[in-house]
């Protein structure tokens, strides 16, 4: 993470840290594994004090952020999230508060207080479980009528989509994009909930079969939410690749620690070159990855036009070099790294989920070269 | 000793310097155009590319652009490494003196920079400055190359003088430079470290003998120089007599970091990897055919990711140095980054351009220059101290793993278990 901050950020990442060493231990995430929603209700309303909602969140809205940079600010956040693999759906929910603070009319914004409170928690319905799966497919349809809107379509995988009472749904009409603000008990809303790799992330199918909602339920104007859905995505990445340092983090410190205590032939792990070298280049890629999710951070906040590229270089790199850096982590505890009882798999599956979810690396070098050859046309 | 200490207040604000950056560089340079690599240029063609490059370099000087970092004293313009950066960007698409960034500006000038007296830095950065002055690297030996410290150039000291013998390898460029920075050993009967020292020896000087290395793809930029009684005088010795491995490691920092350097004018972007910059990636692809491929498209993806990524990850190493948060061995970590990266881009390039990368028409070598760069795809991976080294580095001095087991650490170097002398 960013290696310089405010002190302000340095006491606001300080405050998470140690709510996280306290709540989110291993031990704690291994009890969790077969519990269905995967966090504690007073868990999750104790980090929406300490600021996990609120940081997108304008202040006359009831939000406001550390440093006046509101997606850095909630990247070091995500960070620690990563370093404790921890529960609850971060990512979800500061984006649907922050999206219906910058969208939302009064009577929508009414769903804020709970939001900011923990009390509620929402659901990101971006993606669509599509064969191949690609960031930004939408299928989905809302058509509006009148004063009603109807929704039919399928989203997924949508994380904490059986637990959140609020969904924001993304949909198709026409050749724009519609957001929808459904409550997850609307007739015709089916969830169903997924296995999946992480300890304590959920997911879920959300199947809208013709549902019904008053048009006051659209977040924005119907059929012109591009822009929106786009900055959403673009902050739900860059929050992703913060957390995937931060495991990666935690895994490489482990790991460093391991290679001095362990003993083989008479000498410490961390004594032999072959072993050494491996470790060089898992620092690089540690790095090289804090870099770039800084960079990203950075330029989302700005708006900037690179931003994308930012993003997507992350999610090309990270996904390809965390991925790599938590298995050589794996290979080099040798046996006891492949069980259960130790704690680097909790690392493993945060990183594996986030390297999948908003594109893998394959569909963001795509990207890349997509905007190489749009720049090249221009030139 | 007196050096112009700037008050923050008297520094040009940033926006103030780029607008007035920008208004010169418009106005005064040539917009950048691709040029022949070394190895496609005759003799000649090189010199007066040289001596157009150093004329740009002057008018550089004469502006006040020319070694932003450097203090007005030695003839920079007291800048900050912000204002450097700034500069960077705004060349971006303009023609500077590419010739002269590495090894002159950095480690060379950044070396006598650091360890110069006020009177050497008096005497040879202003030079530097105006192109007057080129400097090379006498590091390298034929027997240690990555091992630096185990110099066997011997300089023994008559009178006010030094006398100079041995042999270096490895110099680019030293057959069109002025100077070299040249490390050699003043005391065999000292451990390995403590008898060195470093000179500034003219590279044509009396008693050098050059001779042009001629590499697997054609290129002769490098040289080895055979040096019998060269006589430099103690004014331009760097540094203490029998302390130049204190000179030496941060010689070593600068030459590993030159990526990240304020002494270095580098637009960003800008060739990252040997030259080729991102969008020419899609014209390669192009012109063989393959833009619709998706193996080829993937592979575009992955060096323009590594590219993106190379250009922060640089910033944060030279940030975190500053901070403190690496120490500054932690420069090891950028040398690897380009070295791996440069060794996966040559690869691509050369998977992109398929078989016309392997025999080609005369008159169009433009894939068939992918095949020779692959060829030579390692040597970004040794010049400069090889990856492997760096990778000692940063797990043993970044990481604090155990060191190597070494066998030159004790005992006078004369006893030191040696190879046979390899020139």
């Amino acid at each position: 993470m960013e290696l310089e901050i405010t002190e302000d950020q340095g006491f606001f990442a300080e405050t998470t840290r140690r709510f996280l060493d306290e709540r989110s231990t291993t031990a704690a995430l291994r009890e969790m594994r077969d519990d269905p929603v995967g966090f504690a209700p007073d868990y999750w309303k104790q980090g929406a004090e300490l600021g996990w909602t609120s940081l997108l969140v304008s202040e006359d809205d009831g939000g406001g952020t550390i440093s006046g940079r509101a997606v850095p600010d909630l990247a070091l956040v995500a960070f620690e999230f990563g370093k404790h693999a921890a529960p609850g759906p971060l990512v979800p929910a500061a984006i649907v508060a922050g999206a219906i603070s910058r969208r939302g009319t009064d009577e929508q914004k009414q769903l804020l207080e709970g939001l900011l409170s923990g009390d509620v928690t929402a659901a990101l319905c971006a993606g669509e479980p599509t064969r191949p799966a690609r960031l930004g497919n939408v299928a989905t349809e809302a058509v509006a009528s009148g004063d009603r809107v109807r929704l039919s379509g399928v989203k997924g995988p949508v994380e904490a989509g059986a637990q959140a009472q609020v969904l924001l749904v993304t949909a198709r009409t026409g050749d724009g994009l519609t957001q929808v603000l459904v409550p997850s008990d609307t007739p015709g809303v089916t969830v169903t909930p997924l296995d999946g790799l992480d300890l304590t992330r959920r997911y879920a199918t959300v199947e809208l079969e013709d549902v019904d909602l008053p048009a006051s339920a659209v977040l924005g104007e119907i059929g012109a939410a591009d822009a929106d859905v786009d900055w959403q995505l673009q902050v739900a990445i860059a929050l992703q690749l913060a957390e995937m340092v931060g495991a990666m983090d935690r895994a490489f410190a482990m790991t460093v620690e391991w290679s001095f205590d362990r003993y083989s032939f008479g000498r410490p792990l961390a004594s032999y070159q072959e072993l050494k070298h491996r470790f060089a280049d898992m620092k690089l890629w540690l790095e090289a990855s804090h870099a770039i999710a800084d960079a990203a951070a950075s330029k989302v906040e700005d708006g900037a036009p690179e931003a994308w590229d930012f993003l997507s270089a992350g999610k090309a790199y990270v996904g390809h070099y965390g991925v790599e850096l938590m298995h050589d982590c794996v290979q080099i505890h040798g046996g006891i790294g492949v069980t259960f009882e130790h704690d680097l798999h909790v690392f493993l599956r945060r990183v594996t989920v986030d390297s999948l979810q908003y594109g893998s690396v394959t569909e963001h070098r795509e990207r890349l070269t997509a905007a190489l050859e749009a720049q090249e046309d221009a030139a | 000793m007196t050096t112009t200490e700037t008050s923050p207040a008297e520094v040009e604000d940033l926006d103030s310097f780029r607008e007035r950056a920008r208004t010169w560089i418009r106005a005064n340079l040539a917009p950048s155009t691709p040029r022949l690599g070394f190895g496609d240029m005759t003799d000649e063609e090189e010199l007066a590319e040289l001596t157009r490059q150093r004329g740009v370099q002057r008018q550089l000087f004469d502006a006040g652009f020319a070694g932003i970092v450097v203090p007005t004293e030695y003839g920079g313009a007291g800048l900050t490494p912000a204002h450097a950066q700034v500069f960077s960007e705004e060349i971006a698409g303009y023609d500077y003196p590419t010739m002269l960034g590495v090894p002159n500006f950095t480690p060379c000038m950044a070396v006598i920079l650091e360890f110069g007296t006020h009177e050497q830095k008096l005497r040879h950065l202003p030079p530097i400055l105006k192109g007057e002055h080129v400097f090379v690297q006498f590091l390298s030996e034929p027997s240690s190359a990555s091992d630096a410290a185990g110099a066997r150039t011997t300089a023994v000291r008559d009178g006010d003088e030094w006398l100079l013998s041995g042999s270096k390898i490895w110099s680019s460029g030293a057959w069109r430079a002025d100077y070299g920075l040249c490390l050699a050993r003043t005391n065999w009967d000292v451990e390995k470290h403590r008898g060195l020292t470093v000179f500034l020896v003219p590279a044509h000087a009396p008693g050098v003998e050059m001779h042009r290395i001629e590499m697997l793809n054609g290129s002769k930029e490098f040289c080895q120089e055979f040096f019998t009684d060269v006589r430099v005088p103690d004014a331009d010795r760097i540094g203490g007599v029998d302390d130049g491995w204190t000179v030496g490691i941060r010689w070593l920092y600068h030459e590993r970091s030159f990526a990240m350097s304020p002494h270095l004018v580098r637009p960003p972007g800008a060739g990252e990897f040997g030259g080729t910059p991102d969008t020419g990636l899609v014209k390669l692809a192009r012109e063989a055919g393959r833009l619709d491929d998706p193996l080829a498209r993937d592979m575009i993806g992955e060096l323009r990711a590594n590219s993106l990524v190379q250009g922060e990850a640089i910033k944060r190493i030279g940030h975190a140095i500053a901070t403190g948060y690496l120490n500054d061995q932690g420069a090891a970590l950028s040398r690897l980054l380009t070295g791996v990266n440069g060794t996966r881009s040559s690869t691509v390039s050369f998977q992109l351009a398929g078989e016309a990368a392997m025999a080609w028409d005369p008159d169009d070598v433009g894939l068939g220059r992918r095949g020779i760069a692959f060829l030579s795809r390692q040597a970004g991976e040794i010049g400069g101290g090889t990856t492997e080294m760096a990778r000692n580095v940063i797990s043993e001095r970044v990481l604090g793993m155990p060191r190597e087991r070494a066998g030159d650490r004790e005992g006078p170097y004369r006893d030191v278990p040696k190879g046979p002398s390899a020139h």
